[in-house]
């Protein structure tokens, strides 16, 4: 039972994310080849090699996978995919974009943000935004799947000796450019990866205010994350929306600050080890899944917590 | 140029939803359903394009049983022209979906097809991806701004580092994220014309497409509940919490 994991990663450095993936794909079991498609990508090949249980390497590094245009990666994918029974990738934005299309080339279905393997072909999953659990049984011969990342252990990233393989082929489609991009530049830990994330919502009112939560973030070495007010309002950037539809975290430690905790919001977030919520308002539903709830007003405890952290720290 | 919205009735997204106590799936009985909040940002943008006069008709389909025509009149009230309901009673899934929405495509050979980028029940986001593929056009995903020059679609994407823009060949597919524009409500005067536009039923033998299931849900079951936590008093308490009880930082 082969699987093959598409890898995440910017040409020269392999993504966290694609760990997580690669534990989901050796819980279902069997051989796990890991696709490294990109330009000039083999610095990712040669990282992917070392991960621990990882069958073999395919690189296919040509200029149409340079910046992971679905319509090219589609076609690669699915090319590559009918020789396996499973084709597996991260349900990030990356994930999401390029595997529903390699499956319907494929002519299957694909099962979105997999939270759990339950056998060969059965697999739970969240709907409703995490407000119900679905167990799913797919009966087409190659399965293709998105893996919720908090929900499975990374894998080490050292330990194997995998061969890489190059892969020759060159699949452009012809219908789609890349022109740029805009990334943030991030001078703290990945949101998705981070042991500790600190959380501004709309009561933070000005992205000016949001570097007052700087400093905590600093002290806890916790990437930053907002609810989709603070981004519509335009106080941080878009790559920072925690929930249903945006990024999925569950760190040890999550404090939710100016955040009522609407059910978008906490499907993001809810599965953290340990919440934090700070809010003027009792009654915002944050506190019911916070394990330690402050009430009080953000722009006198922030300074406050960050004193104290400075003390015990 | 004519652009075709893909729109889904789900629940509101104000209601939380309860699992069923026979564990078969979650009670929809007597809740208020809606029109897929992304696609009303996905309706919105082309009403927009039609209003700029960049775009010449806006046509509305909807997938599902006969009750999805209350979201199709809610989208002719938008802004929409017309509509069309593939109707039908089986479980849909998105592969099945991709492929109805490639026929009537193929029908009514539109420039532009935006969806949304997520149904906020199922939580799939795969439809505008399947059906691009089948279709062999190309996909802006997520989009926070398209901008039509020509041939050419411009669409500016959410990813997960910032955001990409890509340039795409039209006829296109763009699935919209929340930031793409901020839609209007319906007037009561456009709710009432709204109930005299064109609104057309097909069914999927019409479209010559069969309507598969290749994946089964089993059981659905509420998610694991938090325990409730605690009130701290003061900020002293909350640090001395973290430190000694929690063990966090
Ligand atoms: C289709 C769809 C998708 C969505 N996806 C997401 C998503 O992925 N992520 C997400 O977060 N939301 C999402 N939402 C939005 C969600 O429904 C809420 O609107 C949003 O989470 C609210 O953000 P907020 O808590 O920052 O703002 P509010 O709900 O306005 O809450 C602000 C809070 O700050 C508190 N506050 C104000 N001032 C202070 C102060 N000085 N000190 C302390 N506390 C203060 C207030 O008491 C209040 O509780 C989505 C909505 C839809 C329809
Ligand atoms: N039954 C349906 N009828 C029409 N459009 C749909 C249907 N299901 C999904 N879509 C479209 O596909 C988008 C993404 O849905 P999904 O892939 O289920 O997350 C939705 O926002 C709609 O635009």
């Amino acid at each position: 039972m082969s699987i093959l994991v598409v890898a995440e990663h910017d040409n020269s450095k392999l993504n966290q994310v694609t760990l997580h993936v690669i534990a989901a794909a050796k819980a279902i079991g069997g051989d796990v080849d890991v696709l490294v498609a990109g330009k000039d990508c083999g610095a990712v090949a040669e990282a992917a090699a070392k991960i621990d249980g990882v069958a073999k390497v395919r690189c296919a590094d040509n200029d149409a996978y340079g910046h992971q245009l679905a319509e090219n990666m589609a076609l690669l994918i699915s090319d590559l995919g009918k020789d396996y029974k499973y084709v597996v990738g991260a349900h990030s934005t990356s994930g999401k974009n390029i595997m529903p299309r390699a499956a319907a080339l494929l002519d299957v279905a694909m099962i979105s943000d997999i939270m759990s393997v339950e056998s060969e072909d059965t697999f739970k999953r969240p709907i409703y935004a995490g407000n119900a659990i679905a167990t799913v049984q797919s009966s087409d011969a190659i399965k293709v799947l998105t893996v919720r990342h908090t929900a499975f252990d990374a894998v080490a990233a050292e330990g194997g000796r995998a061969a890489v393989e190059a892969v020759d082929a060159s699949h452009d489609a012809g219908i789609s450019e890349f022109v740029n991009e805009e990334l943030v530049k991030l001078d703290r830990p990945e949101l998705s990866a981070a042991r500790v994330v600190v959380s501004g919502g709309r009561g933070m009112g000005s992205g000016e205010n949001f570097k007052l939560l700087d400093g905590i973030a600093d002290k806890l070495g916790a990437a930053m994350g907002a609810s989709r007010a603070a981004v519509d309002a335009g106080f941080v950037p878009n790559d920072m929306q925690v929930g249903q539809t945006g990024k999925i975290v569950a760190p040890e430690l999550y404090i939710a600050i100016g955040i009522s905790g609407a059910i978008q919001h906490l499907a993001g977030m809810k599965d953290s080890k340990v919440i934090v919520a700070i809010n003027k308002d009792e009654d915002a539903p944050i506190f019911q899944v916070a394990d330690y709830g402050l009430v009080a007003d953000l722009f006198n405890a922030v300074p406050e917590l960050e004193k104290k952290l400075d003390e015990v720290l | 140029m004519k652009v075709l919205v893909a729109v889904k009735r789900v629940i509101d997204y104000n209601v939380k939803v309860r699992v069923k106590s026979d564990n078969s799936d979650v009670d929809l009985n007597n809740v208020k359903m809606a029109l897929n909040p992304f696609c009303e940002i996905a309706i919105e943008e082309a009403v927009r394009l039609k209003e700029a006069g960049t775009a010449e008709e806006v046509i509305a389909v909807s997938i599902g049983p006969k009750v999805c025509q209350e979201q199709l009149r809610t989208s002719l009230a938008l802004g929409a022209d017309r509509a069309i309901l593939v109707e039908t009673d089986d479980e849909l899934q998105p592969l099945s979906i991709a492929k109805l929405l490639k026929a009537v495509f193929d029908k009514e050979e539109p420039g532009l097809v935006i969806l949304g980028k997520q149904s906020i029940d199922a939580d799939n986001n795969q439809t505008g991806q399947m059906f691009a593929a089948l279709a062999g056009l190309p996909q802006g995903t997520g989009a926070s701004k398209v901008e039509i020059a020509g041939d050419k679609i411009n669409v500016t994407r959410e990813v997960d580092g910032g955001l990409q823009t890509v340039a795409l060949k039209a006829p296109a597919v763009v699935t919209t994220d929340l930031r793409l524009n901020e839609p209007r409500y319906a007037s009561l005067p456009n709710i009432m014309k709204a109930k005299k536009k064109q609104l057309d039923v097909l069914t999927p033998a019409d479209l010559g497409v069969e309507v598969k299931q290749t994946f089964k849900t089993l059981k659905v079951e509420p998610p694991a509940e938090r325990q409730g936590g605690i009130k701290v008093e003061t900020v002293d308490e909350l640090v001395d919490k973290l430190k000694n009880e929690a063990k966090v930082i």
